[in-house]
């Protein structure tokens, strides 16, 4: 029966999150608003993490296998991958290694950061950003550390 | 015969649960990264059903049960991103910045190579969520009006890829601090990628599955801005 109470609240918190994609008109899924009424629910303690737990960890164990049905579509699919296949695999394969460098650099220079105090690190260019607020700060430093690599 | 499998509702449920054993099976064996349960299974079950001659609407007729749990396997997310939440307090600026900076170098670069190759708005749409975890991608593909299962072909080849290279990378740019390591690996290639940086260290594996999370949310609100540039 536990297990079925907490199912129940995930799929209670799946239908909110439909009803939610439904009425707000922008182009967000509804697994996405489950997300984070979830989290908020957690955050908040409105749904203590035993009550969800035991079938929440049950299904992202499960997870790989509830993508292959929608993979399989491919098949209807096949013409318009064969289409972009070579882009598709540039792009992937070039951006993930684009995306792999900066966030570790950036990260790295942020921690190094916080390590060193004021000490401005010449290297990779710019302040480390050590007490500086936010995110808008570290997204120019992004940008500045993408254009070297 | 034919008409017992593309009328039973069981047929697709189990063809796909043996198939994705089969791919278990196959990894633990071979040890590849390429050989993922995901990637093994679809080729399986795809080679039957051309075989057999059955149409991807017989199999789904099943196979839709098992897709039924996808939202709420997605909404579990939020579990094990609470239950680090903990590390998230404590490095805020290095997860937020390195996650932020990767996200955006993941939109921009995905722009400007579809620009170079001249790829339609909907091919562009389609492979702007793929680096991040299928359970959050599938959605943004199909809210923003990608193909959603070649989506889910570009999310695979990018986390395969990014398993393969996670050393390399690290190595080569210098990426040493087990944090920054982890957030790179986990931003760059979601869950497939997090199986490599659990081998390297608790503290890389943590901070990756924490990046799956936290660049899924990032890359929806980034992507609703990036789709309007092609």
């Amino acid at each position: 029966m536990k297990f079925i109470r907490q199912l129940s609240i995930i799929l209670t918190i799946s239908f909110i999150a439909e009803l939610m994609e439904y009425l707000i008109p922008i182009p967000v899924a509804a697994s996405m608003y489950g997300l984070i009424l979830m989290l908020i629910g957690l955050v908040t303690k409105i749904i203590p993490l035993n009550k969800v737990q035991g079938a929440a960890d049950f299904l992202i164990d499960i997870l790989p296998i509830l993508f292959v049905p929608p993979t399989v579509g491919i098949m209807a699919s096949a013409e318009e991958l064969k289409e972009m296949l070579v882009p598709l695999c540039v792009i992937c394969m070039v951006s993930t290694i684009l995306i792999m460098a900066v966030t570790g650099r950036v990260a790295q220079h942020v921690i190094r950061g916080n390590k060193a105090g004021e000490k401005v690190e010449g290297s990779t260019g710019g302040n480390t950003g050590g007490n500086t607020e936010g995110k808008a700060e570290e997204k120019t430093e992004a940008k500045k550390e993408g254009s070297q690599v | 015969m034919k008409e017992i499998l593309t009328q039973s509702v069981f047929f697709g449920v189990v063809l796909t649960l043996i198939c994705y054993w089969i791919g278990v099976w196959v990894k633990r064996k071979t040890k590849l990264a390429i050989a993922t349960p995901l990637l093994v299974a679809v080729i399986i079950i795809v080679s039957i059903l051309l075989l057999l001659d059955i149409d991807y609407e017989a199999y789904s007729n099943g196979a839709k049960y098992i897709s039924f749990f996808l939202t709420p396997a997605t909404v579990s997310l939020a579990i094990p991103l609470y239950r680090q939440l903990e590390l998230l307090k404590r490095h805020p600026k290095a997860i937020f910045g390195g996650i932020g900076a990767g996200v955006l170098t993941a939109m921009v670069s995905i722009w400007l190579m579809s620009l170079a190759f001249g790829l339609s708005h909907e091919q562009y749409i389609t492979l702007l969520p793929k680096s991040i975890t299928t359970a959050i991608g599938m959605g943004v593909s199909e809210k923003m009006g990608g193909i959603v299962t070649i989506t889910v072909v570009a999310i695979s080849v990018t986390g395969i890829f990014g398993n393969i290279i996670a050393e390399a990378i690290c190595r080569i740019f210098k990426i040493t601090e087990p944090i920054a390591k982890g957030l790179a690996i986990g931003t760059a290639s979601h869950a497939l990628g997090t199986t490599k940086a659990m081998e390297m260290g608790e503290i890389e594996g943590a901070m990756s599955s924490l990046s799956i999370v936290v660049a899924g949310i990032m890359t929806v609100l980034s992507v609703s801005v990036f789709a309007n540039f092609l």
